[in-house]
């Protein structure tokens, strides 16, 4: 029981990372219907970056402390929006009208290129982080198991939900996120309204990266590795957690997150650890075959 | 005095210098942290910080000029070159350039100055150009995007592996064998993802290919995990081993030559052009029977297709089942002319490699996907020397490839019949 709590506090914290991932490309998709391949990447960029971030800090000895986390978040979030945003300058916007799997190709061209600029640029070795944030508070124990809500985990959960509530107001009550929802719907449509499209899809693609940079951040506090392939794997379950809520659909992007963190906790914990990602693949095709529009997403009807 | 002319080219020096200025101003936003600031891990096991400045200034002022002269060179009213003519013109040329490739592909072992290494390269672009003529047939010629194609080719080499392994079969009976097993896991895999369509089905083959790979990796008591399979027998030349003991039983012996260790470097040459070459023939026929096209109807599309009552799940079975049997047979290929296989082999990145020569080639021209695998590999083994810079040039390709010309470097893909016009 104890035991069942832990894995599940886990796999929560887990799940929000993902969460913030999943909700880039259910954006993409749903303004431009185009899996951005190389958002997992983006992610990656963004640990890294907030990685130097830390040991420059550290090396002035301003890191310790709540405000120096923020900082940290905040370079880590400018930094990883001006990537996202060039990715889809150079990579995607040109493509725009061209044929179907165009923009895919480009997408998985821009992946290579971002994981080997960082392997060029940083090494292709692992880099270890010693844990930032230490400790925590015991909710229970049971026998010899203490079941620990970790600070690090607190950090997670409350930043997650922070910067989810702002991105929830950006997207319903702004003049910006009524722009992006109208692009959504019909972007000609929201063209001949007024509405600068290619700005909405740009600032699509900032916003993703900056949430893909606190996903990196949290990320790398949390599990103390950064590598340049890191984003490979994270890229395709988070996919999967947007696939899993329901592609195009905000609020299922977490839930599906939430879900795939759970799933894979409690596989992990409970079966096989070498075997945690064949389950997380295998939810992404059980979902596509029997339940396609995903757990929120809307039914998709097919024009001839 | 400043005429219009000097005027309008004043003004436009301006602005290109302004534009050259923000692109140099977002290239130090981007290099500025990635790489004027390097993590090393230091000597205690700590990272450390290493400044390099000079770097990120000399990255910014190499985009500062790349801009400014594309901003100058560009002029707005000169219209893309006619791209009919060129398509013509290359399709004039391609009539001959296919024969004459196949002829320097067959001469090739007996070219003087073609060493041991020319024959590997060649053996290498082979077998690219093999996987890519298989993948066409799904890509290219169904319109399937698959990711994970990787997987099948893993197959077939592993089957080949354990076969030999476990029962001591010969090349020649698993190289079937091979194809047939891989043919029927495209089946298996091929059968959930029917309902899926482009994006989500080129994920789920991703998703697909990368359990394959987990699997061969975690089943330690079956494929050795990731120390692989080593000691694959070698081919034989049909039952005759290519041996340097020149015996009456070896390949030398009975033919009465010297005992030369580049036998079987020509033989294996010779035999993926050969499954290169069936892959290929078997593809421009079938392309040609009801379902090649069915095949092209689907890629064009799919609801006027299925309107039209063929049926869309025997078509794409068959496409993946076709597709997956030649990267079958390459497997086979690759771990006879390795003798090692491991599961290191088989990354997406393979996938994306052989998807990046049919898509370049140009979905669906078989001489085009011949050609973009000789530049990709070719270009590949040319830039060893540039080692970990090699998948940055590769992947700046890609992207730039597909912006500047998106249907692909050589051919075209149009469909084979066409109402009202006649093709080939």
């Amino acid at each position: 029981m104890a035991y069942a709590l832990q894995q599940l506090i886990n796999g929560i914290s887990l799940g929000m990372i993902y969460g913030l991932i999943a909700v880039g490309y259910t954006m993409v998709y749903g303004i431009i219907g185009m899996i951005n391949f190389a958002h997992g990447d983006i992610f990656m960029v963004g640990a890294f970056i907030a990685l130097i971030a830390i040991l420059s800090l550290m090396s002035s000895d301003l890191m310790g402390g709540p405000a120096a986390i923020l900082l940290v978040l905040a370079i880590s979030m400018a930094f990883t929006a001006l990537y996202g945003w060039t990715v889809e300058r150079i990579a995607y916007r040109p493509l725009r009208g061209s044929f179907r799997l165009a923009p895919l190709i480009s997408a998985i061209g821009m992946s290579i290129v971002l994981q080997n600029f960082v392997q060029v640029s940083q090494g292709a070795r692992v880099k270890p982080l010693e844990p930032q944030l230490r400790g925590g508070v015991e909710l229970m124990r049971d026998g010899d198991f203490v079941v620990q809500l970790s600070y690090m985990q607190i950090l997670i959960i409350v930043s997650t939900l922070a910067v989810l509530a702002v991105f929830t107001w950006l997207v319903t009550q702004t003049a910006l996120g009524r722009a992006m929802r109208a692009c959504e719907q019909d972007r000609r449509m929201a063209s001949l309204l007024g509405i600068n499209t290619d700005r909405t899809i740009s600032l699509a693609f900032v916003i993703g990266a900056a949430l893909a940079a606190v996903a990196g951040t949290l990320y790398l506090l949390r599990y103390g590795i950064a590598d340049f392939f890191m984003g490979f794997i994270v890229g395709v379950k988070a996919f999967t957690a947007a696939v899993l809520g329901g592609i195009g659909s905000l609020p299922g992007a977490v839930l599906g997150g939430l879900l795939i963190g759970l799933i894979e906790t409690f596989w992990s914990a409970y079966f096989s650890v070498q075997y945690k990602d064949v389950a997380a693949f295998s939810i992404l095709a059980l979902t596509l075959v029997f339940l396609p529009t995903g757990l929120l997403g809307r039914q998709e009807i097919e024009k001839v | 005095m400043t005429t219009p002319q000097s005027a309008s080219i004043a003004a436009r020096l301006r602005a290109a210098t302004l534009d050259a200025l923000k692109a140099t101003g977002i290239a130090f936003g981007l290099f500025v942290v990635m790489v004027g600031l390097r993590t090393d891990i230091g000597p205690t096991g700590a990272l450390l910080l290493r400044t390099r400045w000079p770097d990120v200034a000399a990255l910014c002022a190499a985009v500062f000029i790349l801009r400014l002269v594309l901003a100058l060179s560009v002029r707005p009213q000169q219209a893309a070159v006619t791209p009919a003519r060129w398509a013509a013109g290359l399709s004039r040329a391609g009539l001959l350039f296919g024969p004459a490739l196949l002829a320097l592909a067959l001469i090739l072992p007996f070219i003087p100055g073609i060493g041991r290494y020319e024959l590997d390269l060649g053996i290498l672009v082979l077998t690219y150009v093999m996987l890519g003529w298989g993948l066409n047939i799904v890509v290219g010629l169904a319109g399937l995007l698959d990711l994970g194609y990787v997987a099948f080719y893993a197959v077939g080499a592993y089957s080949y592996a354990l076969l030999a392994q476990y029962f001591g079969l010969s090349f020649w009976i698993c190289l079937p064998l091979a194809g047939i097993l891989a043919a029927f896991w495209g089946v298996l895999l091929g059968f959930p993802v029917l309902r899926l369509r482009g994006d989500y089905l080129a994920i789920v083959t991703l998703a697909f290919g990368e359990i394959i790979r987990i699997v061969l990796l975690n089943w330690v008591s079956l494929t050795g995990g990731p120390n692989g399979i080593s000691g694959i027998p070698r081919p034989t030349f049909f039952g005759l081993p290519f041996s340097m003991g020149g015996g009456p039983g070896t390949f030398a012996g009975f033919f009465g030559l010297e005992p030369n260790p580049s036998h079987r470097v020509i033989f294996l040459y010779y035999l993926i052009l050969a499954l290169a070459l069936l892959t290929n023939w078997v593809a421009m026929r079938i392309r040609r029977q009801p379902i090649g096209r069915a095949w092209e109807a689907l890629r064009e599309d799919e609801v006027a297709c299925r309107a039209l009552g063929i049926n869309i799940t025997n078509t794409k079975l068959t496409a993946f089942a076709l597709g997956a049997m030649f990267a079958g047979f390459a497997g086979a290929f690759f771990a006879t002319r390795q003798a090692f296989i491991s599961p290191e082999s088989f990354t997406f990145i393979e996938s994306a490699i052989i998807l990046a020569i049919v898509v370049l080639g140009g979905l669906g021209s078989q001489i085009g996907i011949a050609v973009a695998a000789i530049v990709m590999i070719g270009g590949f083994e040319l830039f060893r020397d540039l080692d970990e810079y090699r998948m940055l040039v590769f992947g700046g390709a890609m992207v730039l490839i597909m912006v500047l010309r998106p249907r692909g470097l050589v051919g075209s893909r149009s469909p084979s019949v066409l109402l009202g016009a006649r093709r080939e």
